[in-house]
């Protein structure tokens, strides 16, 4: 077993280049490489870190502002709901008052040819007793050859046209 | 045909190289010679350093190579933290270490170079090596232990609720099981890696005095040898990975001792 066979001869030159070789892997590695290695690692993870914070405020600030417009949508709506309401209320009584209006001109219009015709249907009833009265005397001449007076067949007309 | 002579301990001879046998260590006196251990140490540190030197890009979005230096080092630093907290941390530079130079030499030990006429060394299956890295750990819990709690720290070998009446008893036998602790971190490394390769050898003993016996001892001691050869070596590699995970975790328990006592 040269281990132990090789003790007494090997040992110093063993402990010495191990020592050497262990320092320089701990000095140059251990102390010099590894923990920027381990730097590297925990700049990325603080940088991971700090990113997903920054999307969350993003996705909290996106969800706010689409809150923000939900209601200002819903707000819009209303305003959008109420105008058009009130348009339609303008517009209803706008045509109210127009019809309103035309109405009472054709009525006004309606009266005064109703007036305009009674007062012609007068003319014309008056008119004709004139000339039925005059007929009336015309043919008692000619057919008794009696000459009668003008209100007397002015009154036998009217009592002709009241029996009807 | 060649004469199968196998011996299964010849792979853990050391032997000075470059003709540094009498290299010393200034005028100590002290040998130094740079031998084929020494060069499997610097060959670890070497690729060690070009594995790490890979994660070194520091990009953002890693790569595969980054990825795994960062996998290696986030283990450590979760397996310190998992077990001594928040002051783990300061600990992961030599942790890392421990494990990594441990993985490495196991790893690099195992490499089927000889079929290109290179005879990886196993330095790990040394217990002059292992007991210098099961050492250092335990003057690093000593220190820390020490320079934390001072004198209170002898009360690691009086657990918590222990009756005044058992402590005669209870207090020798953690003090035993502490110094223990050095023995068996190095002890466990030497032992595995030196049985696997022992094993491995042995079995390709067999596989060679098979061939060389006839046809019938091929087929019926060579092959099976040969398969379960190809076996042991896969779990071979499993062991090289659990025995540096198990020295860095005792390590790491051993240091919570002496941050957190009990």
């Amino acid at each position: 077993m040269p281990q132990i066979a090789q003790l007494s001869e090997t040992i110093t030159s063993q402990v010495f280049w191990l020592l050497v070789f262990f320092g320089i892997t701990f000095f140059v590695i251990g102390r010099g490489m590894v923990p920027k290695i381990m730097q590297t690692v925990a700049d990325r993870e603080s940088q991971i870190g700090a990113d997903l914070t920054a999307a969350k405020a993003a996705r909290d600030a996106a969800d706010q502002q689409e809150e923000a417009w939900r209601v200002r949508e819903a707000q819009n709506r209303d305003a959008a709901h109420a105008i058009v309401t009130e348009a339609k209320g303008n517009a209803a009584a706008r045509s109210q008052d127009v019809l309103a209006t035309a109405q009472a001109r054709f009525d006004q219009e309606v009266e005064a040819a109703e007036i305009q015709i009674d007062h012609a249907r007068r003319e014309a009833l008056a008119e004709l007793e004139t000339v039925a009265t005059e007929a009336a005397q015309d043919i008692v001449a000619k057919i008794a050859n009696i000459n009668v007076a003008r209100p007397e067949a002015h009154r036998a007309v009217q009592e002709a046209l009241a029996r009807g | 045909m060649a004469e199968a002579k196998v011996d299964p301990m010849h792979q853990f001879t050391i032997e000075p190289l470059f003709g540094s046998e009498s290299w010393a260590l200034g005028a100590t006196g002290i040998n130094i010679a740079f031998t084929n251990s020494a060069l499997w140490m610097l060959i670890t540190t070497l690729v060690l350093f070009a594995f790490v030197m890979g994660g070194m890009k520091r990009e953002l979005v890693p790569g595969r190579w980054q990825m795994m230096v960062e996998t290696f080092t986030g283990f450590i630093d979760q397996m310190l933290e998992a077990n001594i907290g928040k002051a783990g941390r300061k600990y992961v530079p030599y942790v890392f270490t421990l494990f990594m130079f441990i993985l490495f030499a196991n790893l690099l030990g195992l490499m089927p170079l000889g079929v290109i006429g290179v005879h990886p060394f196993t330095f790990t299956s040394h217990f002059t090596v292992t007991g210098v890295l099961a050492i250092m750990s335990f003057t690093i819990v000593l220190a820390v232990g020490f320079f934390k709690h001072g004198l209170h720290f002898f009360s690691l070998f009086l657990p918590h609720g222990t009756p005044w009446w058992m402590a005669p008893v209870i207090a020798p036998i953690e003090f035993i099981s502490f110094m223990v602790r050095p023995f068996s971190l190095g002890l466990r490394l030497f032992v595995a890696m030196m049985a696997g390769h022992v094993l491995l050898e042995v079995l390709s003993s067999f596989v060679i005095s098979g061939g060389n016996a006839g046809p019938l001892f091929a087929v019926g001691i060579g092959i099976p040898s040969m398969i379960l050869m190809i076996g042991i070596c896969a779990l071979e590699l499993l062991v090289a990975g659990i025995q540096a995970y198990v020295f860095a975790l005792l390590t790491a328990l051993y240091i919570n001792d002496a941050e957190n006592l009990h």
